[in-house]
């Protein structure tokens, strides 16, 4: 199996992982979705500078060079991704807490709204 | 001291409108927000405000100065850090991006001054995120890079999670998940079609992008294409077109007024993208991948208008029907660019400015009309007379008639422009109705819902309700309305400000010339270190030295 195979296949199992959880109904799965999602389109940004082995990302005047931009641009993927999935966990529990509900709809199905912590008190 | 500031004005004008708001959010973060109890009548909220609306109306200032510089021709180029394209990345200011500018500041002063009036104080770091949210509005639309363009998107886009749920609220809250979890999923999106292009190219600088896709093979085209109609899908859930803009009227209604208002200018940055990258990059001369959006962009335009105007017919909120509103004016302004002609694409740009005015005039009428309702606020259904009847009737009826287009006011003048220049196209049929049709129906829709908050009141019941509106609301909302009405007033030169754009759009060589000059224009190689798929290192032949 080639290299190639490994990384476009590991990919798609990835992605796919990803848009399952998105879909699911519970804040939760939907975040770590999220997360998958990011890892393979970090990994996806890193081989589209081809894949490379024995290769420096370095300039010289002989020998392979590796794409260096690639590996700069997942590096700032990474962190606006780390960034925005530290948002999106403090949103989803804030939504908990303010729904008593974590559901994304904000409330249980079937419920037109959900109990909230107001409601009980 | 007055040179040094002079040279910093000069050399440096068109990093300005991204620095100016971060260096004001910085220090507004500095200087804290306790929020709540600890705001009211607090003199570092007012402190905060003084800061905030200095920094806006010298942003003002700014863009304005550019908006003048571009409307002369100017292509400036300002290289960050001194590196030239495509090694670096380049700030790139021609007619298109001041024009933006322009629209963004006009929008933020009178905004600014509404919220100041008593939303800032509800919740925390209101001016700080509104500031980060113009820095990144901003820099999408000064940037010559695919790369940082999405950079920017996501720091506009972490400020509006923040602004949405301001004020907060389960159904803020609600709608907040449900924006951020679309917004995070297009950003991946984004980062795939963005490294795709990438891997075809070589490049993510757009003047560097627009020489390099002319040059591909039918099969390298192909997957262009493919990257390209990703980010369309990205562009056109930030823009809310067909069948992407579901999201919009759950999000603009819940938001605060100010929010939603200043959110009008968000889906523009989506469509102000499109016109970048489907309209520019893939234009005319792009070679086996030229008009890959054409199929689509008319009819989606088209049918984004129809399910905004139906939505707007059906809404029962008056926050909704303006919701609605937005989505079916993006419509017409993707329909516009759809054409593919200099000038559809003109008349689109001056629709653009008066849709992106009108909508956030009418988000803050909202909310100035719902306070006088009682607890019916803006729900379309009969309810106590407001207590200021005229002003606010006749505001309402000036903004819809104008969104609607009814002679003489900007809206009108705008779709004019749209028909006349889609008279010549073969799609002149699909246009002309829809565009017709459309506004009879956003006028009865307008109506209606006139009709109810005006005329059909039950008998008041004691003293009218006064509460949540002040001179200074009425003040900026009245404001942003009349910036509308210039708009008319000015439509000759404004409207040739937009056929110099468009035509600046077209020019792909000039762009090219100006901002990869230093690396040879036009006649730059490959920027890549090796050969595509060998690894070998081509040097540049001596001589070939920039």
């Amino acid at each position: 199996m080639s290299l190639e195979f490994l990384v476009a296949s590991g990919i798609g199992v990835v992605t796919a992982t990803g848009i399952y959880l998105i879909l699911r109904g519970r804040t939760w799965p939907v975040v770590l979705g999220l997360s998958l999602l990011g890892y393979a389109v970090n990994v996806f940004i890193f081989a589209m500078g081809r894949l490379w082995q024995d290769a420096a990302p370095i300039l010289s005047a002989t020998g392979r060079v590796a794409d260096p931009l690639p590996q700069a641009l997942v590096l700032t993927a990474i962190v606006i991704g780390f960034a925005t999935t530290g948002f999106v966990v403090e949103l989803a529990l804030r939504s908990r807490h303010e729904s008593g509900s974590d559901h994304v709809d904000g409330h249980e199905p079937g419920h037109r709204t959900g109990k909230t912590r107001d409601d009980a008190a | 001291m007055s040179e040094f500031l002079n040279a910093i004005f000069s050399t440096h004008l068109p990093v300005l409108p991204v620095l100016l708001p971060l260096f004001t959010a910085a220090a507004l973060l500095l200087m804290g927000d306790e929020g709540g109890e600890a705001n009211h009548g607090s003199k570092l909220l007012q402190r905060r405000r003084l800061l905030s609306m200095a920094s806006v109306l010298l942003g003002a200032v700014l863009a304005g100065r550019l908006m003048a510089e571009a409307a002369v021709g100017t292509l400036t180029v300002y290289p960050l850090g001194g590196w030239p394209a495509p090694f670096g990345i380049v700030l790139v200011i021609d007619r298109l991006s001041a024009m933006m500018l322009a629209l963004t500041w006009t929008i933020a002063v009178p905004v600014l001054w509404y919220a100041a009036g008593g939303w800032d104080a509800r919740g925390r770091h209101f001016h700080t995120m509104f500031h980060f949210l113009l820095m990144g509005v901003s820099g999408a639309f000064v940037t010559g890079d695919l790369f940082n363009l999405f950079v920017f998107f996501e720091v506009l886009l972490l400020a509006s999670y923040v602004l949405l749920v301001h004020g907060q609220g389960r159904e803020r809250f609600k709608a907040g998940v449900h924006y951020v979890v679309l917004n995070l999923v297009a950003s991946a999106l984004f980062l795939v079609g963005l490294a795709i292009v990438y891997g075809v190219t070589g490049t993510l600088n757009m003047a560097d992008l627009a020489l390099r896709v002319g040059q591909l093979g039918p099969q390298e085209a192909a997957l262009f294409k493919a990257g390209a109609m990703v980010m369309l899908v990205v562009f056109g859930l930030k823009a809310a077109i067909v069948p992407l803009y579901l999201w919009l009227p759950g999000a603009y209604a819940a938001a605060t007024a100010p929010v939603a208002a200043m959110f009008a200018i968000m889906t523009k940055v989506g469509v102000y993208s499109i016109i970048r990258v489907h309209a520019v990059i893939l234009g005319d001369g792009a070679g086996h991948a030229a008009l890959a959006a054409e199929p689509w962009l008319l009819p989606v335009g088209l049918v984004t208008v129809v399910m905004g105007v139906l939505g707007a017919l059906a809404a029962h909120s008056l926050a909704r029907l303006v919701s609605y509103l937005t989505v079916a004016s993006v419509g017409t302004i993707v329909a516009g660019i759809g054409l593919f002609t200099p000038a559809a694409l003109s008349a689109a740009l001056y629709y653009m400015m008066h849709s992106t005015l009108v909508v956030a005039a009418l988000f803050l009428l909202v909310e100035l009309v719902a306070s006088q309702r009682g607890a019916a606020g803006d729900r379309l259904q009969p309810a106590a007379p407001v207590a200021q009847p005229v002003l606010l009737g006749i505001m309402t009826l000036l903004g819809s008639a104008s969104v609607a287009g009814l002679p003489p006011l900007p809206g009108f003048l705008g779709k004019l422009m749209i028909l006349e220049s889609a008279a010549l196209t073969p799609a002149h049929v699909g246009v002309w109705s829809v565009v017709l049709v459309t506004s009879v129906l956003t006028m009865v829709g307008l109506a209606r819902a006139g009709a109810i908050l005006f005329w059909n009141v039950l008998p008041a019941g004691g003293q009218p309700v006064h509460g949540g509106t002040s001179a200074r609301l009425t003040l900026a909302t009245l404001g942003l309305l009349s910036l509308s009405l210039v708009l008319a007033v000015a439509a000759s030169p404004l409207k040739r400000y937009t056929d110099a754009a468009a035509a600046q759009l077209a020019d792909r060589a000039a762009y090219a010339k100006a901002v990869l000059g230093p690396v040879g224009g036009a006649a730059a190689q490959t920027t890549r270190p090796y050969r595509a798929g060998e690894g070998e290192v081509i040097l540049p032949a001596k001589g070939d030295t920039p």
